[in-house]
């Protein structure tokens, strides 16, 4: 027996990152805006996404919606009342979207066109950890962190706050019951992505929402 | 817990490239993570076993090389190691620093090959 070492230097993910490559070359070209929402589970992505789709609407932006969960089209449901198209993304199982996954429901999307689109949201399963690895072809992640869920969140998980380009704090209406640390939780944010945008909302009372659609429209813009 | 799909394409990448070796076997994979990856190696390498069970992969093991950060700093211009994942800061002057140089690798570093000695081939040109 004679033994052989063969260099591979191969991304392991490698398939996962030429389809994201691919739908992010497609994203830019349509000139449609792709934000990928990630969090932990019950942080408030859908009701958060809810706001900000009929709040786009109401400004005369095109917006749709992917959104991903284990099982069931609840939050699918809710986010159509928005008048806005989404379609779910049953993963069966699997802690996180997958560009393959993103690809197949973009096809046959029924009256949605990339190129008609100003903004594509995609809310990711919920889950701090997985989600980091794949990438979805987004222009903007987007990490959201509730006043409820301790301001030690970005320490805890660094990957995922390291790989976002903007950060939500939501439910800010119950930051004062829950004697949530604004200062502390900006901090920790700071120190895990230096420099990183940061809003501070309520998907319940509209509070911080100027300030993300001010954002959002500063991102669309063709630069 | 994404592990199994990560081993899976570790086996997936790994059958491709040793398929140019015809009668090898594969003896180790080595594996270069970066500590911001959000793999754990422990929960890795468990699903590793699960996933080349009855494979022509089963029993070849799998070593992890976890590569620390590595920050950029503007003010002081150079690259440096910084301790653990807790804070971005250059561990030379201090500042913040968002210029990650390394720390999220997640690649097939080698693979360890057995052949038998007889006829060595001509390994059949690799698929990029
Ligand atoms: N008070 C208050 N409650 C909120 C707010 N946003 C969300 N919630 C509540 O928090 C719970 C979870 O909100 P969702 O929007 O479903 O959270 P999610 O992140 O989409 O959850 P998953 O998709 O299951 O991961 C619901 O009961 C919401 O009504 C907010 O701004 N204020
Ligand atoms: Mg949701
Ligand atoms: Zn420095």
């Amino acid at each position: 027996m004679t033994t052989r070492i063969v260099e591979l230097r191969r991304g392991i993910l490698k398939k996962n990152d030429e389809l994201a490559a691919g739908l992010r070359h497609q994203f830019t070209s349509a000139g449609v805006l792709v934000l990928n929402l990630v969090s932990s589970p019950g942080t408030g992505k859908t009701a958060f996404l809810e706001r900000t789709l009929r709040e786009l609407r109401a400004r005369g932006a095109q917006a749709a919606a992917l959104v991903g969960d284990l099982e069931t089209d609840n939050d699918a449901r809710r986010l159509a009342a928005s008048g806005a198209p989404v379609r779910q993304i049953n993963t069966h199982g699997i802690c996180h979207l997958d560009a393959e996954m993103i690809t197949r429901h973009l096809e046959g999307w029924e009256g949605v066109s990339l190129e008609g689109l100003n903004y594509l949201f995609i809310e990711n399963v919920g889950n701090l950890v997985c989600p980091s690895s794949y990438d979805l072809g987004e222009r903007i992640r987007v990490v959201l962190l509730s006043v409820t869920e301790g301001e030690d969140k970005p320490l805890k998980y660094p990957g995922l706050f390291n790989s976002a380009d903007a950060a939500v704090i939501t439910k800010i209406d119950l930051a004062e019951p829950c004697g949530f640390d604004r200062e502390l939780a900006l901090h920790n944010i700071n120190e895990i992505r230096p420099g990183i945008r940061i809003f501070e909302t309520s998907a319940k009372t509209g509070a911080g929402m100027d300030a993300w659609l001010a954002y959002l429209a500063e991102q669309a813009r063709p630069s | 817990m994404h592990e199994l799909s990560i081993a899976a394409s570790i086996v997936e990448s790994v059958t491709e490239s040793a398929a140019a070796y015809p009668g090898a076997r594969v003896k180790e994979v080595r594996l270069r993570v970066g500590a911001l990856a959000s793999v754990v190696e422990d929960s890795l390498k468990f699903c590793w076993e699960l996933a080349t069970e009855g494979s022509p992969l089963a029993g070849a093991a799998l070593v992890i090389n976890i590569l620390p950060v590595i920050l950029h700093c503007d003010a002081c211009g150079v690259d440096t190691e910084i301790a653990g994942v807790q804070s971005f800061r250059c561990p030379k002057c201090g500042e913040l620093a968002a210029d990650l140089r390394q720390g999220r690798e997640l690649e097939i570093e080698s693979i360890e090959l057995e052949e038998p000695d007889s006829v060595v081939p001509d390994p059949v040109e690799e698929q990029v």
